[in-house]
């Protein structure tokens, strides 16, 4: 296939701007985006891609039967440090993060594919424990997995152990759930508090010690997500907060829907000792990443009974109304009501968040 | 949580807002010299909530911002020297030189690690003998003492691979310099509170004697702001010039004497220079000639003069408080904290960078009102 006419204009005015890769370009922000917009995208550019969803919706046509194949297909790699942190570890995130991700498509996860990429001299028990726990996580989201790959190279050319994890699930629902189908009107809802993962992992690899252990949400919603959809509730969009937080994960939706979204500060829960954590660094925990916490948009007549089903489900007993998809906007604006009754821009940050100095 | 949620508290806010209205009579000019107290000011919408009649312009103090140019390029000379171990705090990562950044030369191989504290790089000399590790002292009189007490503790713990490169700034040169300006608008000043923690506000007492300007010692939460606007704004009214603490749950008068005796004892005060604002003598601290064995400029080479900021920033008149972000035509277009032109869009806690997150289309966020 012919490349797209723009690719070698894109690709070369960002190989101009970034000769190398920085650490930003994976962080979830605007760089990345731009690396995806200008060299990834247009090289494989489809339909599929350029829907820009948690996965891709393979629809295989009704059969002679009657009945209609629908596949969701994701994948995600996963290179966290520590590969142990309070709540979690990177076994359980690989697992969690790419069925998480099933789940955002309307599907119900059924079978996983994992590449470990090992370290040489990794300790054989670290290994054991990732697979233990990965066992105990596929076993938790009633997910199979059913082949892989191992590769091991050399001493100082990985981080200990680099996993990735490929999806399938049946996708659940007959709605189209994508930025696309978003409405004005459209009721934001988060089902719990923010923030915890990014920071358990900060406090984890910087070895900062603050008042209480954060433990990270490290979690499944695939089950959450079913009971809503299995309950008939209109769900125009779902979107699982992972590096960037719920900041980012509402301003990508917004960008590709061309909407405006308006949040309440007040109403977007955070623990205190993540807030606590957050005030220490200066972050804004809004941009702090999560592994347990997705937002839904719902239509505003289906939205109350779509909290009380997320509030009846452990994994959304803080399950909270955010805020409302406002109207067309060329941009994708994001604003909040703050706290104290002011209003302000929520932009997507270039990378990630950096300590300031005092 | 304590001593947050009661200065956030939207009630006490208003009230604090009709309070200001109430006083205010004529339109008055008042800086917040603190880029923590820019960046709350925006994120917040404070300056929204007061009388149109109150302009809040941004001061110079943001450390990120005001680093210069030439020391930005000597920090990346030296993080790209073989074996150097090159410590930072994480916000000055990302600020660019004449050439690119020190995140560019990470990403080229080089050890550069940011950290929490100045101890913080104590601790990896100590346990790296073998290679120079450079700590990037940057900052107000807030992280000085903290720097000093690095330098003791290398000289006590005889860590001769220790060195620093220092670009300290100090707050009352630059406020001076701002009111000496000819075309000044700055009526009144919300001081710096965590800078008053440390320094205390005696050495404010002349400035608001000799140009006849109130300056309020203010804290950093939104009640904390309003408070101190009110109080500028009270004086201000009453035709009052005097320096008072409205920060008084962390600011004593005489301030924290045993920081400040440890940055005597390391840091001398010298001419600096300030990005977008040129050079203002006094405004620095370099190390005393008595611990120059841990300059970096020293073991490193001296910093070159670089290129200044392109002509088209206004940030300059920005740190001076006579020009606002949008007044600047490249705002938002060719200047973007991406590819920032110059000081203040470079660091989070500048006033552009700070308008440019929070406030970039005021037409379509006052749509959002309902």
């Amino acid at each position: 296939m012919a490349l797209p006419p723009n690719f070698d204009r894109n690709c070369s005015t960002l190989i101009a701007d970034y000769p190398q890769i920085l650490m930003a370009h994976g962080g979830g922000g605007r760089l990345m985006h731009e690396l995806l917009e200008k060299m990834i995208l247009p090289a494989f550019g489809n339909s599929m891609l350029y829907a820009r969803h948690d996965g891709a919706l393979l629809d295989f046509g009704e059969e002679a039967s009657g009945r209609r194949t629908r596949l969701a297909f994701t994948t995600d790699s996963y290179v966290v440090s520590p590969l142990f942190f309070p709540g979690g570890d990177l076994g359980a995130l690989a697992v969690y993060g790419t069925v998480n991700d099933l789940a955002m498509c309307g599907a119900r996860p059924l079978y996983l594919s994992v590449g470990f990429i090992i370290e040489e001299g990794l300790l054989m028990e670290t290994l054991g424990r990732v697979i233990r726990s990965m066992q105990v996580a596929a076993g938790r989201a009633n997910v199979q997995i059913i082949t892989g790959d191992t590769k091991v190279v050399d001493k100082g050319k990985g981080d200990g152990l680099f996993i990735n994890t490929a999806g399938i699930g049946a996708v659940a629902s007959e709605q189209a759930i994508a930025p696309a189908s978003l409405e004005t009107g459209d009721v934001i809802l988060l089902n719990g508090d923010v923030g915890r993962h990014g920071m358990a992992i900060m406090a984890a690899r910087e070895g900062l010690a603050f008042e209480n252990v954060i433990e990270s949400d490290c979690d499944c919603v695939a089950d959450l997500v079913l009971a809503l959809l299995a309950a008939g509730v209109r769900v125009h969009c779902l979107r699982d907060l992972t590096r960037g937080g719920l900041a980012t994960a509402l301003n990508e939706i917004a960008e590709t829907a061309r909407l405006a979204m308006a949040l309440v500060e007040s109403a977007i829960p955070i623990r205190e000792d993540v807030r606590g954590a957050c005030e220490i660094l200066g972050f804004d925990p809004l941009y702090v990443a999560c592994e347990g916490r997705f937002v839904a948009f719902v239509p505003p007549q289906d939205a109350e009974r779509a909290l009380a089903i997320m509030r009846s489900h452990p994994l959304g007993a803080m399950a909270c109304d955010v805020g409302r998809v406002t109207g067309p906007s060329s941009h994708g604006l994001v604003t909040l009501k703050t706290q104290i009754g002011g209003y302000r821009i929520v932009d997507m940050l270039s990378g990630e968040q950096l300590p300031r100095i005092c | 949580m304590r001593y947050i949620d009661e200065y956030r508290d939207a009630a006490a806010v208003r009230s604090y807002v009709k309070a200001i209205n109430r006083i205010t009579r004529q339109p008055w000019a008042v800086m917040e010299v603190c880029g923590g107290q820019t960046h709350a000011i925006v994120k917040y919408g404070i300056d929204e909530l007061l009388p149109k009649t109150i302009t809040l312009w941004h001061g110079p103090g943001c450390p990120v911002c005001v680093t210069p140019v030439e020391m930005i390029d000597k920090a990346i000379e030296i993080a790209a020297c073989p074996d150097v171990i090159f410590c930072s705090f994480g916000d000055m990562l990302r600020v660019p030189g004449t050439l690119r950044d020190l995140l560019a030369v990470k990403a080229g191989g080089h050890d550069i690690r940011m950290v929490y504290s100045p101890l913080d790089a104590i601790q990896i000399a100590a346990d790296y003998p073998k290679k120079p590790v450079v700590f990037f002292a940057v900052g107000f009189e807030t992280t000085a003492p903290a720097n000093a007490m690095a330098i003791v503790q290398a000289r006590r713990r005889k860590l001769s691979n220790f060195s620093m490169l220092v670009s300290h700034v100090r707050v009352p040169p630059a406020m001076e310099a701002i009111l000496d300006a000819p075309n000044r608008r700055v009526q009144g000043f919300l001081a710096a509170g965590h800078v008053c923690t440390v320094m205390g506000y005696t050495e404010y007492e002349p400035i608001a004697h000799k140009y006849r300007v109130p300056i309020v010692v203010t804290g950093f939460e939104p009640l904390d702001i309003l408070q101190g606007v009110y109080m500028c704004v009270r004086q201000l009214e009453a035709g009052q010039a005097s320096v008072q603490n409205q920060y008084s749950r962390s600011v004593r008068r005489e301030g924290n004497t045993r920081a400040q005796w440890l940055m005597q004892e390391v840091f001398e005060t010298a001419p600096q220079q300030w990005r977008g604002m040129g050079t203002i003598s006094q405004s620095g601290l370099k190390l005393r000639a008595d611990y120059a064995e841990f300059d970096a400029e020293r073991r490193f080479g001296k910093a070159r003069p670089a290129a200044e900021e392109s002509t088209e920033c206004l940030s300059g008149a920005i740190l001076q408080g006579s020009k606002k972000p949008a007044e600047c035509p490249a705002f938002g277009t060719r200047c973007t904290p991406e590819r920032p032109l110059g000081a203040t869009m470079v660091s989070a806690e500048g006033a552009c960078a700070a308008y440019y997150r929070y406030r970039r289309l005021p037409a379509e966020l006052r749509v959002k009102e309902n």
